[in-house]
């Protein structure tokens, strides 16, 4: 392994894989929220096709963070025994489903991030990063042109879709900001060459989101104040409510598995 | 007690070629492409296998069955290693591979059609139903249509034959 990559602080290093990991499972958690509720059959099927994929992706990343760590835990500990504070998901991916319209202007937003995030995390000097960096690329490919197609689809649809797309991209708009946001610890993955930083990434999603939004007739909401805080662990109360239901088997009976 | 007879890689590659893939039957786990290598280290068997998806429900099935089948051919020391760089790629699936899903009824990928998630240029066409001309594996129509980008497994996109009218599986091109 490169000099460069013993010289990151392993706290800081661990710290940074549970956001990438954090990041797909609580998207892959909430979008499985769907399961059996979506509003077609073929959608209900996608919808739970792209929380198992961000599921699987999570479980790589979370293995290798539990094994940079070295404290003995696994990816499943990280998963079902951390409490709302130890999470570093943006708080993008924690807002609630909110109806069909919300859910898919959420995964929009963050796949036009996660692709690209992806793309540089493929050249990482940490072979083990960039490993699963191709493979989840390739995944995530097929989640953007599914979300990008839908938002045009119901933002150039309907006098209905297209005013519940208007308001969900208007109350996830605040949210987008932060997976920009460097720092410290994306700075030391940066000047270690495992990670781009997250500003680096700004300009293709700006590029896409502009793209598609106008391609969808939806109003670009422009600059705004932002909220921040998701990656140093200060989340919003739905954190807790998904985690109540996500951990309960684990913690009420430990060590079960199937 | 005598040393057992190591069978040869040959010989394991054989026997790999006949465990059936869990979601879709009809092609094994060498047609499929997932066993990237067989080889002995002293007395252990070695098969390195790749995921097909990164969260592929098959993936522990998979493995079970790799071990269930071996060790039924007297195979005690065996090791499963997980590899995933370079990772799986449709290009993969075999020639007859392919022919046993298009007889099975599902439309096998067509190489150098993966999703690549660069918009750019083509948002446009985004929208459009689909922008790949899938035959339908039953009445071999190309007049198809996709329905979902993804189908009964992460690995399979929804069509619809506008000819014959039945619905079919594509394997996605990854």
């Amino acid at each position: 392994m490169g000099a460069a990559i013993e010289a990151v602080d392993r706290a800081a290093y661990a710290d940074w894989l549970q956001r990438v990991g954090d990041n797909a499972l609580i998207l892959g958690h909430r979008v499985s929220e769907w399961c059996g509720h979506g509003p077609a059959l073929e959608e209900d099927i996608a919808l739970s096709n792209v929380a198992l994929d961000l599921i699987g992706q999570c479980q790589l990343w979370l293995g290798l963070a539990a094994e940079v760590e070295g404290k003995g835990r696994s990816a499943d500990d990280l998963a079902f025994l951390r409490d709302a504070g130890a999470f570093r998901n943006v708080l993008l991916v924690e807002r609630p489903n909110g109806d069909f319209a919300q859910t898919l202007m959420r995964q929009f937003l963050f796949d036009a991030f996660h692709i690209e995030l992806l793309r540089a995390l493929g050249k990482s000097t940490d072979l083990r990063v960039a490993e699963i960096a191709a493979k989840a690329e390739k995944e995530v490919a097929y989640h953007l042109e599914r979300s990008a197609d839908l938002v045009i689809r119901l933002g150039d649809g309907s006098a209905e879709s297209h005013a519940r797309m208007e308001k969900a991209l208007k109350s996830l708009w605040a949210y987008t900001g932060e997976m920009f946001l460097d720092d410290a610890t994306d700075q030391a993955l940066a000047e270690a060459g495992i990670a781009p930083l997250p500003s680096s990434l700004k300009s293709a999603w700006d590029e896409t989101v502009t793209a598609v939004l106008a391609e969808a007739t939806l109003a670009h909401p422009g600059q705004s104040w932002q909220h921040k805080g998701g990656k140093q662990g200060i989340h919003s109360e739905h954190l807790g409510f998904l985690l109540a239901e996500m951990q309960f088997l684990q913690r009420a009976y430990p060590g079960a598995s199937w | 007690m005598a040393a057992a007879i190591q069978p040869g890689t040959d010989q394991v590659w054989d026997w790999l070629s006949q465990v059936p893939d869990p979601e879709i039957p009809v092609i094994s786990l060498t047609d499929l492409g997932i066993i990237r290598d067989v080889a002995w280290a002293d007395d252990t068997l070695v098969v390195t296998v790749t995921p097909t998806y990164s969260g592929c429900p098959a993936t522990g099935i998979i493995n079970l069955d790799i071990e269930t089948a071996l060790r039924g051919h007297g195979i005690d020391k065996l090791r499963l290693e997980r590899q995933l760089s370079p990772a799986w790629t449709t290009d993969w699936i075999t020639e007859g591979g392919r022919e046993k899903l298009r007889a099975y009824g599902i439309s096998p990928p067509i190489d150098g059609t993966a999703a690549d998630g660069r918009l750019a240029g083509r948002i446009a066409r985004l929208a459009e139903s689909s922008n790949l001309t899938i035959a339908c594996p039953r009445c071999n129509s190309t007049q198809t249509e996709k329905l979902s980008q993804f189908g009964s497994t992460p690995c399979k996109a929804s069509y619809r034959c506008k000819d014959c009218l039945e619905p079919f599986d594509y394997f996605k091109c990854i």
